[in-house]
């Protein structure tokens, strides 16, 4: 002991910068962090976005608002579904389009599939950041059937422009039915596994139970939403707060926990992949008949005023807010993600910790940096 | 827990995991029942796509070489990225008299393409319509550029769109 003394006196240290990204494996995308480090504990984390800032709000004002649900896609890839829902649903909500409730069952369905595969490309990631590659090819092997069912019926995998003005692209293929019920078959057997391989490992236990611990206050103070506030205890969910299309008719919980550390955001997301599968059961036997798609006029022009739609994604409350002045496409045109706003908790919740920690934290936050940057 | 303890939890953990991974392996190994990975061009012959895949968007000809694009310039118009060029002429119409376009050529910048299909819902006549090919990599960029007609191609001659 005498001699670490000895050795502190003499030694000089100092805190230093160590650039973490953009182009890190760790970092899902191309994000940056400055890191402020005092040998290994992480004193400071700046994010610095931007890197594939794409102008889309710009972009949108230029377009009309049928064009500008393509461009929703390429926010947040994995939940791009609900993206479309909501500029779909707030043209609807200020045109006054009335859809039928087989257009509403189908985009729940569409959503909450959408959420499961988003969720199921998270468990797999975040194995892989925590140094369990198994669980990467496991969540990408359950992943391939919901990106099946989206190519069946929606054309594309991922970037799948789905819902339209006024209803869905096409009506669901003959197949869906089949396939979603197959699915969820197959996944209620496999959610068990996710468990038994990581969530009970002690290994991963040790590396998420409290670390980068968030209160319900803190969580409140940065705008944070989605299954990441959750953890925390706030209660946020846009599907039980604010009910649009069909989630007012079925029955699910809000998933919580108070513990706000790394592993309660885990276990928040496995959760609610059950939740999930409880709606789409709740709705795939009776989808009601009707029209996928009502007749909209060629050219929509939205009331002058403000509007607002908010919808939930697999991260959490997004919100699409336009300006118009009654022309065919925005004044102004904001994207409220959810990712942008997580993205903020990150240095409050590394403080302290180390750098392996930092990893974790970033992984269970589960931000899609394109959604960041827009 | 102590030091000892972690370890002993840590490996019973470890196993039950790997109970699961070796299963996976060892019965796929003998019964090939599960595994899901195939390696990509291997199964190129009986590899189908979904009939609503967007690959690319293609033009209908029939068995005579000719199409159904009067050349409106709706798909131009829906576009939101500027994919879609449409080089057109007019021409005396034999039967009226009068002038009327034809379509000289359609250009389509496949690289800009962000497939949202907004074209082929403008189309009043069901000229455009979605290809399966999925296999667009190119050494050179200009490859991308395509003519969705094909060269010598004509309108058919006398077809009424029964949308209109």
């Amino acid at each position: 002991m005498g001699n670490q003394q000895f050795l502190a006196d003499k030694i000089r240290t100092q805190e230093y910068h160590l650039n973490m990204g953009p182009q890190h494996p760790a970092t899902h995308g191309v994000m940056r962090m400055v890191l402020k480090l005092d040998g290994e504990e992480i004193r400071d984390v700046e994010p610095v976005m931007g890197y594939i800032h794409r102008s889309i709000e710009k972009m949108s004002e230029h377009i009309t608002y049928k064009q500008i649900i393509h461009l929703t896609d390429r926010l947040d890839y994995l939940s791009s579904h609900q993206n479309n829902e909501a500029v779909a649903l707030l043209v609807e909500k200020a045109t006054g389009i009335e859809v039928n409730d087989r257009i509403k069952v189908i985009r729940t369905i569409m959503s909450e599939l959408s959420r499961i595969a988003s969720h199921q490309l998270w468990w797999a990631v975040m194995g892989m950041d925590t140094g369990a590659l198994t669980t990467f090819f496991y969540g990408f092997r359950d992943r391939e059937l919901i990106n099946d069912i989206f190519e069946e019926t929606c054309g594309s995998r991922l970037t799948m422009n789905y819902s339209v003005i006024g209803g869905v692209r096409y009506d669901l293929h003959e197949n869906f039915v089949k396939r979603v019920k197959d699915f969820i078959v197959h996944f209620r057997k496999k959610l068990p596994e996710y468990d038994q391989l990581l969530s009970n490992n002690v290994i991963f236990r040790k590396r998420t139970e409290g670390i980068g611990i968030l209160t319900k206050e803190q969580v409140i103070a940065f705008g944070m939403n989605g299954p990441t506030a959750r953890a925390s205890g706030f209660v946020c969910d846009i599907r039980k707060k604010i009910p649009y299309s069909a989630y007012d008719r079925v029955h699910f919980e809000e998933i919580m926990a108070t513990e706000g550390d790394a592993f309660a955001r885990y276990k928040v997301r496995i959760l609610e992949m059950w939740e999930s599968m409880r709606i789409i059961e709740q709705l795939i036997d009776d989808i009601p008949e009707g029209e996928f798609k009502v007749k909209t006029k060629a050219v929509i022009k939205l009331p002058a005023g403000e509007h607002l739609q908010r919808v939930e994604t697999a991260r959490g409350d997004f919100g699409v807010y336009a300006i118009s002045d009654g022309k065919k496409n925005p004044f102004r045109l904001k994207f409220r993600s959810p990712s942008f706003a997580n993205m903020h908790g990150l240095n409050k919740m590394s403080e302290g910790t180390k750098i392996a920690d930092l990893v974790v934290n970033f992984s269970t936050i589960d931000v899609v940096v394109p959604d960041i940057d827009r | 827990m102590s030091y000892f303890g972690d370890i002993a939890s840590a490996t019973k953990t470890l196993i039950s995991g790997m109970k699961i991974t070796g299963r996976y392996f060892f019965v796929n190994f003998f019964t090939r029942k599960e595994i899901i990975t195939v390696e990509y061009p291997d199964n190129i012959d009986t590899l189908k796509m979904f009939d609503r895949f967007r690959g690319e968007i293609v033009m209908y000809h029939d068995e005579n070489n000719q199409h159904r694009c009067d050349a409106c310039t709706m798909c131009e118009i829906a576009c939101p990225n500027g994919s879609i060029e449409i080089i057109w002429d007019k021409a005396i119409n034999e039967e009226t008299g009068k002038p009327k376009k034809f379509l000289e050529e359609h250009i389509y910048h496949l690289e800009m393409c962000t497939m949202c299909g907004l074209c082929i819902e403008a189309c009043p006549a069901d000229a455009i319509m979605w290809g399966q090919n999925f296999h667009h990599a190119t050494q050179d960029r200009s490859h991308l550029t395509k003519s969705l007609n094909q060269p010598g191609s004509s309108f058919i001659p006398g077809y009424k769109n029964p949308k209109k």
